[in-house]
């Protein structure tokens, strides 16, 4: 049987398109951490609407502890290396 | 590089690209018609054979357990490297660090989140097998939650978690508990890794067998590996920043 995507599901998809070139672009690093939390959070939200929450808790747990937190560590370093 | 190499060059592999993953996507199977027999014959054998109502865990800690034991070692092995890494002797006297928290919102919202990231990381990994979860994510959970006592209070309250001769038991106990459960089944007799209990009461937390002490295990080593990775990062970068700040 073949499913055919529901709105929600084609929703998310564009959010999920629209979120991704928006990290890419916002320079300031900082700024970049809290946008990649949002677009995260698209992320869970679509593996929710996907039928995945398995897949949609290890989004959270990662994309909402683990990577922050080594792109906040980065970005401490590099600032004090110039200053 | 100039600006038109560069920009000549991304379109050149941006177009090879976008072949690539159209030429991917056409032979792909259509939107949910799912073709692989494997994820089917384990939604049926699963709850009948383990009486578990989360077939991915099941799947992570029984079906697939050996590959599971690989990834908790890959876990283990990145955090000592990460230690390896970070730990190049004594650094001499460590500056004192700032307590004070300027904000009381983040006082007050940090310490009521503390006590909720831990309880849904408990909760996430008691219920693992029965809802969606996991030792996984469970002990991701419970880690941030913990991380967040520093957040929220100040580094002293942080520090007998952060501490090595806490983390480091704990995040053996939990790696090596995983094998010795694997090495049970050997024991008895059977394969390594095979599901030693009866299946128990369908859908409760008396259920799926060995999968309850392997889930927990994984627990363990999870919450233990991030707190050692967040405390070697504190120490090392965060801590000396700080005192750099107060000056």
């Amino acid at each position: 049987m073949v499913a055919t995507l529901a709105p929600l599901q084609v929703t998310i998809l564009a959010l999920v398109a629209a979120g991704a070139p928006l990290v890419a672009l916002s320079r300031d690093p900082v700024r970049m951490v809290v946008v990649n939390s949002f677009y995260n959070w698209a992320l869970v939200i679509l593996f929710v609407v996907f039928g995945a929450p398995d897949v949609a808790l290890s989004m959270l747990v990662v994309g909402s502890v683990g990577y922050p937190l080594i792109l906040l560590v980065a970005i401490a370093r590099s600032r004090r290396r110039t200053q | 590089m100039t600006r038109t190499v560069r920009i000549g060059l991304f379109s050149a592999a941006a177009v090879v690209l976008a072949i690539l993953l159209c030429w991917t996507a056409v032979d792909l199977p259509d939107f949910g018609n799912y073709r692989g027999p494997y994820g089917g014959l384990l939604n049926h054998v699963a709850p009948a054979e383990r009486h578990v109502t989360e077939v991915v865990t099941a799947t992570v800690f029984d079906y697939r357990g050996f590959d599971t034991l690989g990834e908790e070692l890959i876990l283990f092995t990145a955090v000592a490297g990460v230690v390896l890494l970070l730990e190049q002797g004594e650094r001499g006297e460590r500056p004192e660090p700032s307590e004070s928290i300027g904000s009381d919102a983040v006082r007050v919202l940090g310490a009521l989140a503390v006590g909720a990231a831990v309880l849904v990381g408990l909760w996430l990994t008691a219920f693992g097998y029965v809802t969606p979860g996991g030792g996984f994510q469970g002990g991701v959970a419970i880690a941030s939650g913990i991380v967040l006592l520093w957040v929220a209070t100040s580094l002293r309250v942080w520090g007998p978690f952060g501490s090595d001769s806490i983390l480091d038991p704990l995040e053996g106990v939990g790696a090596g508990g995983y094998i010795v459960i694997g090495l049970a089944a050997l024991a008895s007799g059977l394969p390594f890794l095979t599901n030693l209990f009866g299946p128990g009461r369908y859908g409760t937390l008396q259920s799926g067998g060995s999968i309850p002490f392997l889930n927990w295990a994984a627990a363990l080593e999870v919450t233990a590996a991030l707190l050692i990775l967040f405390s070697k990062f504190l120490e090392e970068y965060v801590v000396p920043l700080a005192a750099g700040d107060e000056r």
